[in-house]
C-alpha cells in the first residue's frame, strides 16, 4: 500500500478547481468593472505621463533627462553618458519605445514608494505586522509571475493597468523589506533622547527615523526600480507597450540582434535610474561623511 | 534641608517575558542567580528608595551590570517599573497619560547621553535647539537661545556644523548644551563623561561644576568613575546588582563605607584629593579670648598644649606660645597682648582640599588654624589627624573616623 503515495480522488481535485475557478469567475464578471473603474485615475495619469513623453519633441525630453540627471547627481560626466546613450537610443529607432517603458517604470516606482515606504513603516512600529507581512512579502518574491497574472487579467483585462499592478507586485518587496530594516537599525540611543526631549511619535518619526533609515530606504528604492525593470519583458506579455515586445518578438522568431538591441536599451535604462538614485542617495547624506574628508 | 524634589519609592524592574509574576519570588527573598536559572527573568533593579533634593548633584555610582543606567531611565520614564512609585515634585509620575508624559519631558527634564546622542542628520544649532523645537515653539525663537547656549559651553561659531566634524569632548558639549536650552529644572546625565578621554573629561567636569554654581539645577549624574562621583556628587548612591548599598555625602563613603563592597571601591582614592579640610579638622583645641597677658596665660594653663589660637571680636589673629606669655608675664602681667606677643601661623580655609595643605601642615609646629571666609575660627587640622586620614590604616579604624 506504500507503493504509491496517497492522493485526493481525481473528481474532488476538479471539483475544488472547478469551485475555485467558477467563484473567481463569478467575482470578477461581477465586481470586474467597479475594481477595474478604481484604476481609473492610475490609468488616466499612465496615458497622460507617457503621452507627455511620447509628444514632446525629443530634444526637450533629452534636455531635460539630462537635466534631472545632473541634478541628482551633480556629475557631469554621468549626464554626458546618458545623454550619449540615449542620442543612440533614438538613432537605432527605440525611441518611442524606450520612453513608453520609462513612463511605466517611473509611474510603478512611485506606486511601489507610495505604497512600500508606509507598510514599511508599518512593520517597524510592530513585531506582529513584521511577521504577518514577511511571508507575503517572500511570497510575492518567489511566486513566478505568470500566476499572479492570471487573476489580474482574469479582472483587469489586459493593458497598462494590469501591467503597473503586475510590476509593482514583484517589485515592491525590497522598498518595503529595506524601509523597515532602515528604522529598526537606527540607533537606539538617538530614539531615547528624541523620547527623552519629548517627542510625540510624528516628530520621531519624521525628524529622527525616516531621515536616519533615508540611506537604507534609498537602497530599497534602488532595489525596487532594478525589479520594476527586469520585469518590463512579463509584463510586455500582457500587453504593456514597451521594449518588452520587440523582445518578446525576438525571442518567439529568433531575431537575435532585435533582442540585443532592445535588451542594451533596458540596461541604459536601469544604469540611468541606478546612478542618479544613488548618486542622490549619497548626496543626501553628505553629513555622514565629512569626517573622512577633514 | 532642602526640599525633595524625586522621591522613589519601592521602585523594582524585572526584566523578561512575565515581569509580574517574579515578584512575589523576590519579595520571598530568593536570589537574583536563582530567579535567573529558574525562571528566565532578570532582577534589574530591586526595592530602591531615594530622595533627591532639590538643586543638587547627586551621583548613582555602580560598575556596568549594576543597573544605574536602568535606573536614571525610570526618572523620565523610557523604562516603566515593574513595581514601585516614581513622584516628582509630587506627582506621581507612573500616573502620568501619555500626552502628560510627553508635555513632562518637555518641561521637567532633560537628559545627556552616554555617547552624546546627537541627530547626526542636523546642525549643531539645530541639535541644542531640539528640545524647543519639539515644544512647538517658533523656529526663530530657539535657533537664537541655542546660539546662546553653544556660546555658554564654548562652541560659538560652531552653528552650522555637523555633529560628526566635531571631536567627543565638543559633541558632549553640544549635548549638555540641547539639555540645558530647555531650562529644565532636572538634568540627568547618564555616564556622561565616561567616553571622554581623561583630560577631556576632566575639562567637562569643571565646566559642569562652573555651570551648576550658577544655574543651581537638580542633577542626577551617573558613572562608574569613583573620583568623577565624589568630585561631582554633594551625595552619592552605590548601587550594586540594582540594590542600594549605600547612600550619603562622600565624606560618608569614603570614612564610613557600609559594607565590604563599598571599602573596596574607596580602597584606591586618593584621599587627599577627594577629602576637605574641614572634614578632617577637628575643634581647636584652645583658644583665646583674654585682652591681657595674665588672663591669657590663665586661659592657656587650663588646657594641656603649650599654644592657642587668639581670636577678638574681629576673628582669628594668630597663634600665642605660652613660652612668649610667661616671659611677658615676668615684666608686665597687665600689659595688653600685642602684635609682639602673637606667631603669624596662616590659616587654612575649610573648603581646600587635603593635598593643597599638606606643606603647611608639615612645615609648621602647631596644629594649622583653620579660618572660614569670615574670618572666624573653626578648627584646627594637626598632622596627626592628617596622617590617620591619609596614612595606611586598617579598615576598622577608618570606619570608626569621625569625620
Amino acid at each position: 500500500m506504500f507503493d504509491k503515495f496517497p492522493t485526493m480522488a481525481r473528481a474532488d481535485l476538479l471539483h475544488i478547481r472547478k469551485t475555485l475557478d467558477l467563484g473567481f469567475r463569478d467575482f470578477s464578471r461581477a465586481y470586474g468593472d467597479i475594481i477595474e473603474s478604481l484604476f481609473d485615475p492610475l490609468l488616466a495619469f499612465l496615458i497622460w505621463f507617457e503621452r507627455l513623453l511620447l509628444h514632446s519633441p525629443w530634444w526637450l525630453v533629452l534636455m531635460v533627462l539630462t537635466g534631472l540627471v545632473y541634478w541628482g547627481s551633480r556629475s557631469w560626466k554621468l549626464s554626458l553618458g546618458v545623454l550619449i546613450c540615449f542620442l543612440a537610443i533614438g538613432y537605432f529607432g527605440m525611441w518611442d519605445n524606450t520612453m513608453r517603458t520609462l513612463s511605466i517604470i517611473t509611474v510603478s516606482t512611485m506606486v511601489s514608494i507610495v505604497i512600500g515606504i508606509p507598510i514599511g513603516i508599518v512593520m517597524a512600529r510592530s513585531d506582529h505586522a513584521r511577521s504577518l507581512i514577511t511571508p507575503l512579502l517572500d511570497i510575492m518574491q518567489t511566486m513566478p509571475a505568470f500566476v499572479y497574472l492570471i487573476p489580474v487579467v482574469m479582472l483587469l483585462g489586459i493593458g497598462k493597468v494590469p501591467g503597473v499592478i503586475a510590476v509593482v507586485v514583484y517589485a515592491i518587496p525590497p522598498v518595503i523589506r529595506l524601509t523597515n530594516l532602515g528604522i529598526r537599525l537606527v540607533d537606539r540611543e538617538i530614539l531615547e533622547a528624541a523620547d527623552a526631549y519629548g517627542a510625540n511619535s510624528w516628530q520621531r518619526l519624521s525628524g529622527v527615523q525616516l531621515p536616519l533609515a533615508l540611506p537604507t530606504i534609498m537602497a530599497g528604492v534602488n532595489q525596487t526600480i532594478m525589479m520594476a525593470l527586469s520585469m518590463v519583458v512579463i509584463a510586455s506579455m500582457i500587453g504593456v507597450k514597451g521594449l518588452g515586445q520587440p523582445v518578446l518578438k525576438s525571442i518567439t522568431n529568433q531575431y537575435f540582434t532585435l533582442g540585443l538591441f532592445n535588451g542594451l536599451a533596458i540596461v541604459v535604462l536601469a544604469i540611468l535610474f541606478d546612478r542618479v538614485s544613488q548618486a542622490y542617495a549619497k548626496r543626501t547624506q553628505k553629513y555622514m561623511g565629512e569626517v573622512s574628508n577633514a | 534641608m532642602p526640599e525633595t524634589i524625586i522621591e522613589i519609592e519601592g521602585l523594582y524592574k524585572v526584566f523578561g517575558k512575565k515581569p509580574k509574576s517574579i515578584m512575589p519570588l523576590i519579595k520571598e527573598g530568593q536570589g537574583k542567580q536563582q530567579i535567573l536559572e529558574e525562571t528566565g527573568h532578570t532582577v534589574g533593579l530591586k526595592d530602591i528608595n531615594l530622595n533627591i533634593r532639590r538643586g543638587e548633584t547627586f551621583v548613582i555610582m555602580g560598575l556596568s551590570g549594576s543597573g544605574k543606567s536602568t535606573l536614571i531611565r525610570h526618572f523620565n520614564r523610557l523604562i516603566d517599573p515593574t513595581a514601585g512609585k516614581i513622584k516628582v515634585e509630587g506627582v506621581d509620575i507612573m500616573k502620568l497619560s501619555p500626552k502628560k508624559l510627553q508635555e513632562f519631558r518637555r518641561h521637567k527634564m532633560s537628559m545627556v547621553f552616554q555617547r552624546f546622542a546627537l541627530m547626526p542628520h542636523w546642525t549643531l544649532i539645530k541639535n541644542v535647539a531640539y528640545g524647543l523645537t519639539v515644544q512647538g515653539i517658533p523656529q526663530k525663537q530657539c535657533l537664537e537661545k541655542a546660539k546662546a547656549w553653544l556660546k555658554t559651553v564654548g562652541l560659538a561659531g560652531y552653528e552650522e556644523q555637523f555633529p560628526s566634524q566635531l571631536s567627543g569632548g565638543q559633541q558632549q558639549r553640544v549635548g549638555l548644551a540641547r539639555a540645558l536650552c530647555t531650562d529644565a529644572e532636572i538634568l540627568l546625565m547618564d555616564e556622561a563623561f565616561s567616553a571622554l578621554d581623561p583630560l577631556i573629561r576632566s575639562e567637562m567636569q569643571d565646566q559642569l561644576i562652573g555651570l551648576q554654581a550658577k544655574l543651581q539645577k537638580t542633577i542626577i549624574f551617573i558613572t562608574h568613575d569613583l573620583d568623577e562621583a565624589l568630585r561631582l556628587g554633594d551625595r552619592i548612591a552605590i548601587l550594586k546588582d540594582g540594590e542600594l548599598v549605600q547612600v550619603g555625602e562622600p565624606v560618608d563613603i569614603l570614612l564610613k563605607p557600609a559594607n565590604a563592597y563599598v571599602r573596596a571601591f574607596v580602597k584606591d582614592v586618593n584621599r587627599a584629593r577627594a577629602l576637605t579640610v574641614e572634614t578632617v579638622m577637628k575643634p581647636p583645641a584652645c583658644r583665646i579670648t583674654a585682652e591681657t597677658i595674665g588672663e591669657a596665660l590663665e586661659q592657656m594653663k587650663k588646657h594641656s598644649d603649650n599654644y592657642a589660637y587668639y581670636v577678638t571680636d574681629e576673628g582669628y589673629q594668630g597663634v600665642v606660645l605660652q613660652e612668649t606669655l610667661e616671659k611677658a608675664a615676668a615684666t608686665d602681667k597687665d600689659h595688653k597682648l600685642a602684635s609682639k606677643h602673637i606667631e603669624d601661623i596662616p590659616a587654612i580655609s575649610p573648603g581646600s582640599i587635603l593635598e593643597a595643605v599638606i606643606p603647611e601642615t608639615l612645615y609648621t609646629d602647631y596644629a594649622l588654624p583653620v579660618v572660614d571666609d569670615k574670618g572666624d575660627l573653626c578648627g584646627e587640622l594637626s598632622r596627626i589627624s592628617l596622617a590617620e586620614v591619609l596614612g595606611e590604616m586598617n579598615v576598622d579604624q577608618s570606619a570608626s573616623l569621625p569625620s
